[in-house]
């Protein structure tokens, strides 16, 4: 194993070589101008090391690391598609990267104009009547939606809706968001097929409920056939309903959340619209809602005026504030922009079609060996369950580590809730038949070891950048930052 | 870019294989009626030539500080960063990945993250630290949070001259309750005014947030700030800057509790605000309560050192509605890039950066005596200082944009003073840029 380790081990006291003007008569003189402020005592304990070897460090780090670009990663839920370059190339553009929030309006022409297409764009693939590019993540999107309802629910004398309704197979950051606004959160059960159950809905809805979320297509890759009831009874009582949309890559041109009903939604343009996770972020999380919740939404807002110009107005008093210190990740938005655009509206649709395609064919190469405990038709993922490997001592998580020993990333493992031993697999559109198959052939090569050697599987991985990691001993001896002895 | 179709040999064999006609079919669950019948009405296909000459055209459009020297601050600056960082972050087994949710494939992130955590924690002279948030703005708002939870008390007392978004943000994301429990203790003279907030601080206040330097850019006394808080049992939240770190007093070494800041001078290219890198750092006592992702080291089960994301249990994928935050993506490359940074910069670079900093702003304060504009405060100060302009800002703005620079916009909000806006000087701009400034001044007013 390339055992690398960390940055400080390469230390050179005073090997570093500075990328800068100045000698030390420019620290002293600097001390001096700030007076009487009260100085650092302590060194900053960074590291002293030339370039060429944090080049190497980092170089070496990422070689133990794994992204799409090196093979299949069918991350349920994350969309892990294909990371354009071309959109690389266009954000680092100095025109996009080297501009300030704060300069006037009429000096940034071309990031206003670019935001303000990207909005109505948005505003046609989701069916909505407005959006903000401001949330700079899925969570924080969801966050704005939901303190857009409760200042929407306010502004009607409505102060008694504090209630959230989530299904049980939600993602986890709908009840955190709706928590974290203050609303309380009541959780229903899905139904047999794994569906939004309309009985256990009605009996959640009551005088106090502020809304209801749903992911659609949900969490098993299921598309809601009832979304349309579901919206009428939320709104019949009082309630606003929002659209995780986590799964819009099953959506592109075949159906839109505004036409279903909802009032809300966010996108995730590093899942749908191709910006890179980059190891968890940046993302983005825009926002899209129905007109009634236009005067609500963060601010500023880009306007145009009559002759064309772009605007920025902060003039909204029912705005619920700022989800973002500037604009939002502009960098990610600029390459959602390009990536849309690359594609047109018929190229947006092959996209969806083309993802469906895949999951559909992917499942009907694997459920032989698997269970499919929800089984309706799948949009853009599916949710298998290990119950029948397990019987064989070998339990989701096992076949998730051994799928690593194959050269593929492991499916997302125990998650929905719903579904025990979970392992739900998004191929997106950006794979071949060939990798399909190949990873087919490895997931029916595990099923057969968890009868045959069971061990094999329990203890992988066995060609991973690691073995099996003790998390336990992480959460219980916490050590959370270098500290040698006689060091920082 | 090359586009995925269902209509090429792939497809149609995996349509065959499905026994379907056509991609359409694949939809059938989805009722007609709300199943689009005509196209989506959107610009495009573009190729990728005819992509790059638009995307051209329109960043064409913007005055950036490439031609355009930058003299804009308020928490957005024009720092340098070295080639070498944002060639190392597009590698693409680090930008193409996800979230380090399986640890075996994802060590060297891991790695990086444990780094992030070390430089960051030791920057505030504070224990720990978490891998990222989204910016400073609503890391004050996580912040303010943990000492809600941690105090169980539930007012936030703000002192000094605070970055105006960073308050609202702090606001939405309280909520319209606790965000009405928020006072804000003015500055006087760009500096908090101690007796103010002493008169403020009662044992209801959860937390103190003071910038540093502060938004006007002048440079607060931690400690009587942080015993003002100690004495009513209140947390301190300091929102420093982390270039500042190298030669200003530390949070934890004022004995401050929480600090905050915001990542993007660290590398980060100023891209009209976004994407940023939320800092935060706590001391130990805090940590089974801070938000968002956080790297530990374990063995895995060849014995050998290696690393995960650990105490989960306070996240949302577990935890749900009592997760600590809700928080799921983060700023993960930019968190990279930061490390990669401060690995470069080392700990006489950062210094020198810092110093650049002030000599290259008080250059430019020196340079204005010959100019309209007048400085507003007298205190020390680190990168940026507020001026009074005899002219409105946005004529301002538009004159020095004529004469190629780039000015910030009106603060007059924040001091109180008609027509004033922050000037900053970083280690990029050159002492003839700065000279060049100050001449344009002359001539605009």
């Amino acid at each position: 194993m390339n055992e690398e380790g960390l940055i400080f081990s390469r230390q050179v006291p005073d090997g570093g070589c500075l990328p800068l003007p100045g000698d030390e008569d420019t620290d002293a003189q600097a001390q001096a101008l700030l007076g009487d402020a009260k100085l650092r005592e302590e060194p900053t304990g960074l590291p002293d090391v030339p370039e060429w070897e944090v080049v190497r460090h980092f170089t070496r780090l990422s070689q133990r690391n794994w992204g799409v670009d090196m093979g299949f990663y069918p991350l349920g839920s994350c969309t892990m598609k294909h990371n354009p370059r071309l959109n690389e190339a266009v954000a680092r553009l100095p025109g996009f990267a080297r501009i300030h929030p704060e300069q006037h309006p009429a000096q940034v022409q071309g990031i206003l104009r670019l935001m303000k297409t990207l909005e109505q764009a948005l505003i046609e693939i989701s069916g909505m009547d407005a959006v903000s590019l401001q949330p700079p993540a899925g969570a924080q999107g969801e966050l704005t939606a939901l303190l857009c309802f409760r200042a929407y629910h306010h502004s009607r004398g409505d102060t008694h809706r504090t209630r959230i309704i989530v299904p049980d197979s939600s993602h986890g950051t709908n009840p955190a968001s709706a928590a974290r606004c203050g609303m309380t959160v009541h959780t229903i059960d899905s139904n047999a097929e794994g569906l939004t159950d309309l009985a256990a809905l009605d009996a959640a809805l009551d005088e106090n409920v502020a809304g209801f979320m749903l992911t659609n297509p949900n969490t098993l890759g299921l598309f809601e056939p009832q979304v349309e009831e579901i919206c009428a009874r939320v709104h019949r009582a009082g309630g606003q309903v929002y659209c995780d949309g986590a799964n819009m890559n099953a959506l592109l041109g075949v159906s839109r959340p505004g036409d279903m009903g909802f009032d809300a939604l966010h996108f995730n343009v590093h899942k749908t619209f191709s910006t890179p996770h980059g190891g968890g972020g940046p993302g983005a999380g825009p926002v899209a809602v129905q007109a009634h919740l236009q005067p609500f939404l963060p601010v500023p807002r880009i306007v145009e005026d009559a002759d064309g110009t772009l605007t920025l107005d902060d003039d909204h008093p029912e705005t619920i504030g700022k989800v973002h210190s500037f604009m939002g990740n502009v960098g990610p938005l600029v390459k959602a922009y390009a990536y849309i655009l690359s594609h047109g509206a018929d190229g947006l649709r092959e996209v969806t079609e083309r993802a469906v395609l895949n999951a559909n064919y992917l499942l009907s190469r694997v459920r032989e060996a698997y269970e499919l405990p929800y089984r309706g038709q799948p949009m853009h993922e599916f949710v298998l369950s290990a119950e029948k490997q397990k019987a064989a001592g070998c339990k989701a998580v096992d076949v998730a580590k051994r799928l690593l020993d194959y050269g593929f990333h492991a499916p997302t493992v125990y998650f929905p809730l719903i579904v025990s031993e979970a392992l739900m697999i998004e191929p997106t559109e950006t794979e071949t038949k060939g990798a399909l198959d190949c990873f087919a052939e490895a997931m029916l090569a595990i099923a057969r070891e968890c009868e045959d050697s069971p061990d094999v599987v329990t203890g992988a991985p066995h060609r991973a950048y690691a073995g099996r990691l003790d998390e336990v001993q992480a959460a219980r001896k916490l050590d959370l930052r270098h500290d040698p002895e006689g060091e920082g | 870019m090359a586009l995925a179709t269902p209509r090429d040999a792939d497809g149609r064999a995996m349509l065959g294989a499905l026994g379907l006609e056509s991609a359409a079919e694949l939809f059938d669950q989805v009722p007609e009626s709300i199943r689009l019948s005509g196209a989506l009405s959107l610009p495009g296909p573009l190729s990728e030539p005819e992509l790059l000459t638009h995307m051209e055209e329109l960043a064409q459009r913007d005055l950036h500080s490439g031609t355009a020297p930058c003299f804009a601050g308020g928490g957005i600056y024009d720092h340098f960063s070295p080639s070498v960082v944002d060639h190392l972050i597009q590698r693409g087994e680090f930008m193409t990945a996800y979230t380090s949710y399986q640890p075996e494939m994802s060590q060297g992130f891991l790695t990086a993250m444990y780094e992030f955590q070390t430089m960051v924690s030791r920057l505030y002279g504070l224990e720990v630290a978490n891998a990222s948030l989204y910016d400073a703005g609503t890391g004050l708002a996580e912040a303010a949070l943990l000492a809600y939870e941690k105090t169980r008390r539930d007012r936030v007392v703000v002192t000094g001259a605070l970055n105006p978004q960073y308050l609202e943000c702090l606001r939405t994301a309280l909520g319209p309750e606790l965000g009405d429990m928020l006072t804000h203790v003015p500055h006087t003279d760009g500096l908090t005014d101690l007796d103010a907030l002493k008169a403020d601080l009662d044992d209801t206040v959860a937390c103190v947030i003071v910038q540093q330097p502060s938004y006007l850019g002048t440079i607060e006394s931690l400690p009587e700030i942080v015993e003002a808080a100690k004495a009513v049992g209140a947390k301190t939240v300091v929102c420093a800057d982390p270039i500042a770190m190298a030669v200003l007093q530390t949070p934890g070494g004022a004995g401050a509790d929480i600090a905050v800041g915001e990542g993007q001078p660290l590398g980060l290219p100023m891209s009209y605000g976004g994407p940023l890198l939320g800092l935060l750092a706590t001391t130990r006592d805090l940590v089974r309560t801070l938000p968002g992702r956080v790297v530990g080291a374990t063995v895995d089960s060849r014995g050998e050192r290696g690393y995960v994301l650990t105490l989960q249990t306070r996240e949302q994928h577990i935890r749900r509605e009592k997760a600590t935050s809700n928080i799921c993506t983060n700023q993960g490359l930019c968190a990279l890039a930061a490390t990669i940074y401060l690995s470069v910069m080392g700990p006489r670079g950062l210094r020198r950066v810092a110093s650049l900093c002030v000599t290259q702003s008080h250059r430019l304060r020196k340079g204005l005596a010959e100019t309209a504009l007048e400085p507003l405060y007298d205190a020390p100060f680190f990168r940026e200082f507020a001026v009074r302009s005899p002219i409105p800002v946005p004529e301002l703005q538009a004159r020095m944009g004529d004469a190629g620079f780039v000015v910030g916009s009106d603060i007059s909000a924040v001091t109180g003073v008609e027509n004033t806006v922050l000037l900053a000087a970083t280690e990029s701009r050159t002492d003839a840029q700065v000279d060049a400034f100050v001449h344009a001044l002359k001539g605009a007013i």
